[in-house]
C-alpha cells in the first residue's frame, strides 16, 4: 500500500495570541511549532497502514524552510520519505495550496506509482479553510470523505466513519481515495531516539513552487475582544469548598 | 441574488441555517433558499425568503456530499445567484467546498461579517475563534459559510413561493454517500448537552488522578472533560476532549481543574455561561477568562467540594 499524508506546520499558540505589528501574522518569536493536530493523526494512520499492509508512506508539506522540522518529526515515527514544497513565508490561500500539492502528487506518482490513499487534515488549526483535501481530490478525480474519526481498509475499499449528532455515519470509498481526518482517529505515538536518528537520513525532496495570486486575500488579523476579566477568587485550597458549593446552589446545579 | 443552503431537522430549518439567512441579508438583493432531502418541503414553510427550492430525490434519503454540491451548482446557475451562503456545519461546509471546486470559485469558511461590494469584504474565524481575519474575496460568485452562533438568526417566516423539483444526479454524484448509521454508545451525560462540565488538565497528573474529577462530576450530574494534553498523554479518550479539535461545550457552569487555558482549549469552552477555575497558579491564562477561581491543588480542593456537597445533600 502506498500512502501519502499532507501536513501543515502551525505555531503552538499557548495562552494568548499576540500579533506582529503589521497585523499580518501571529508573533511567533517565542513559540514552538508542530504539525496541525488533525494531520498528526493522519501521519500516525499512514505509519500504521504501512506497518500492517507493507508498502511505502510519504509525508508532504507546503511551508517555510523550517517546516522540514515537521517532516522529520513525521519520519521519526515511521514515515519513509518526505516532499517539501518550500515557500517564502507568505500565506498561500486554499486554492493555491491545493494546486501546488496536486502538481507535486502528479509528479511523484509519475515517477514512483500511484498512492492508494492520501490523507489530509479536515481543516488546518490556523487558517481553518476546510477545503484543501477536497480541492485536491477533485483535481485528481478521486472520491473524498471528510471529517473522519475511523478508517478501515478491506479489499480495495475504505470504510470510513464520521461523528454526527446521532452517532456515526459510515461511508465506503473505492481506492484510490482522498480522506480528510480529525483528531481522535488514533493516539499518535511519540518518536523514539533511534527513530529521530533514522529520520535525519531519510530521503527528502524539496522544490520551490511559485505562489499564484490570492482570491481570498487577507487584509489583517484581529484578536477578538475577549471579555477579559479578573476572576473572583472564592478562596484558597480546600477551605474554598463552602463558597464553591454556595455558588453551585445559587446557579441551581448542586442537587 | 443570494442562494442560501438551509439545513433542516425534524421538519424545521436549523438555527445555524437561520443565521446563514441573516448573513446573506447583509449582502442585499433577493434571497432564495435551497432545502435538500426528505422533510425539506415541510421545513421550507418556515423559511422567510422570496423563493424556497426543495430538491426531492429517492437517492437523497442519505447524505451524499457530491450530490448536494451538484444541486447547489445547478440551482445557483438556474436562478443566477451571485452569492451562495451555507451554515458552517460539517455537512454543509463539505458540500460547499465541493461546490466551490465545481464552480471554480474560492470559498470563505466561517464568516462572521460580510459586506457587499467589489471586492466583497468579510471577517472570518481562524484558530477555532481565537483569531479573526478581515479579507477581500475576489470571486465571480461569492461562496461563504457562516460561523455557527456568531450572527443573530432571522425569525422564521413564510416563503414567497415553494418550488419542489427533482434534481438530475449522476452515479458519480452518489458514489460518496452515507451507507449506514452507527448508534452512539449508550449511557452517561454527553459533553455537548451537560449543564455541568468538570474538566481535568495536565495538572491532574495521571489517569488515576481523574477519580476526584469523576466524583465531583457524578455528584453534580455533569460530564467529565479533559484538555488536549491529557488526551495526548493517553489518560482519557479523545471523546472527552474539550477544545478546538475536541468537543464544544455550553454548560451552565464549567469547572476547569488543572487546566492552563491554552487557546486550543478555550476555543471549545467559549459557550460556557460561567467558568470556575481550580488551579495552583493564580497567574495561569485560564484565570483571565474565568468568572470564579479557587487557587489551590485540585487533588485537595475537589474532594473538599465533593465532601461539602455530600454533607449538604444528606
Amino acid at each position: 500500500m502506498k500512502v501519502l499524508v499532507c501536513v501543515k506546520r502551525v505555531p503552538m499558540t499557548g495562552g494568548r495570541i499576540v500579533l506582529t505589528e503589521d497585523e499580518q501574522a501571529i508573533e511567533t518569536k517565542h513559540l514552538g511549532f508542530a504539525v496541525s493536530p488533525h494531520e498528526e493523526c493522519g501521519v500516525e494512520e499512514a505509519v500504521r497502514l504501512v506497518e500492517q499492509h507493507g508498502g511505502e508512506s510519504v509525508v508532504l508539506t507546503l511551508g517555510v524552510a523550517e517546516a522540514e522540522e515537521q517532516l522529520r518529526d513525521a519520519m521519526a515515527i515511521g514515515i519513509d520519505r518526505g516532499i517539501h514544497l518550500v515557500t517564502d513565508g507568505e500565506e498561500w490561500d486554499p486554492e493555491a495550496t491545493a494546486g501546488a500539492i496536486v502538481e507535486a502528487i502528479k509528479a511523484d506518482e509519475a515517477a514512483s506509482g500511484p498512492f492508494d490513499v492520501i490523507f489530509f487534515g479536515n481543516e488546518s488549526a490556523d487558517s481553518g479553510g476546510y477545503q484543501v483535501g477536497l480541492r485536491a481530490a477533485y483535481a485528481l478525480g478521486r472520491p473524498c470523505a471528510t471529517g473522519l474519526k475511523s478508517v478501515v481498509f478491506e479489499g480495495g475499499s475504505a470504510r470510513c466513519e464520521q461523528e454526527v449528532g446521532g452517532g456515526r455515519d459510515v461511508y465506503e470509498l473505492p481506492l484510490p481515495a482522498v480522506l480528510t481526518v480529525l483528531e481522535g482517529l488514533n493516539l499518535p505515538r511519540y518518536p523514539s531516539v533511534p527513530g529521530r536518528m533514522r529520520a535525519g537520513r531519510k530521503p527528502l525532496e524539496a522544490t520551490t513552487p511559485a505562489r499564484p495570486g490570492s482570491r481570498l486575500e487577507r487584509s489583517r488579523l484581529v484578536v477578538p475582544e475577549g471579555d477579559a476579566k479578573q476572576a473572583e477568587v472564592l478562596g484558597r485550597g480546600p477551605e474554598a469548598a463552602a463558597a464553591v458549593v454556595d455558588l453551585l446552589e445559587q446557579i441551581g446545579v448542586a442537587s | 441574488m443570494n442562494l442560501v443552503l438551509v439545513e433542516h431537522a425534524d421538519g424545521v430549518a436549523t438555527d445555524v441555517s437561520l443565521q446563514a439567512l441573516a448573513l446573506a441579508a447583509g449582502l442585499g438583493g433577493e434571497t432564495h433558499a435551497l432545502l435538500i432531502g426528505p422533510g425539506g418541503a415541510g421545513a421550507a414553510a418556515g423559511v422567510p425568503v422570496v423563493a424556497a427550492h426543495v430538491a426531492e430525490h429517492d437517492a437523497l434519503e442519505a447524505f451524499a456530499p457530491d450530490a448536494w454540491a451538484a444541486i447547489l451548482c445547478s440551482v445557483a446557475d438556474r436562478i443566477g445567484a451571485t452569492a451562495i451562503v451555507a451554515p458552517g456545519t460539517p455537512a454543509a461546509t463539505d458540500a460547499m467546498a465541493r461546490a466551490a471546486v465545481r464552480l471554480g470559485e474560492p470559498l470563505a469558511a466561517n464568516c462572521t461579517v460580510v459586506t457587499a461590494g467589489d471586492p466583497l469584504t468579510l471577517t472570518r474565524v481562524r484558530w477555532g475563534g481565537s483569531l479573526l481575519e478581515e479579507a477581500q474575496l475576489h470571486a465571480g460568485r461569492a461562496l461563504l459559510t457562516v460561523a455557527p452562533h456568531a450572527v443573530a438568526a432571522v425569525e422564521p417566516g413564510a416563503p414567497g413561493s415553494v418550488d419542489a423539483f427533482t434534481p438530475e444526479l449522476t452515479e458519480a454524484d452518489l458514489m460518496v454517500r452515507v451507507r449506514d448509521r452507527v448508534a452512539p454508545p449508550a449511557g452517561g451525560v454527553s459533553l455537548s448537552d451537560a449543564k455541568v462540565v468538570v474538566t481535568g488538565g495536565r495538572g491532574v497528573g495521571s489517569a488515576e488522578g481523574f477519580a476526584v474529577v469523576e466524583e465531583l462530576a457524578g455528584l453534580l450530574g455533569g460530564a467529565v472533560g479533559c484538555s488536549r494534553a491529557v488526551t495526548m498523554s493517553g489518560w482519557r479518550p479523545h471523546t472527552d476532549q474539550v477544545g478546538q479539535t475536541g468537543n464544544k461545550i455550553a454548560p451552565d457552569i464549567y469547572i476547569a481543574c488543572g487546566v492552563s487555558g491554552a487557546t486550543q482549549h478555550i476555543a471549545g469552552a467559549k459557550g460556557a455561561k460561567r467558568i470556575l477555575a481550580v488551579n495552583t497558579d493564580a497567574e495561569a491564562p485560564i484565570m483571565l477568562i474565568a468568572d470564579y477561581a479557587v487557587v489551590g491543588d485540585l487533588h485537595e480542593v475537589l474532594p473538599a467540594i465533593s465532601a461539602e456537597l455530600r454533607r449538604r445533600q444528606a
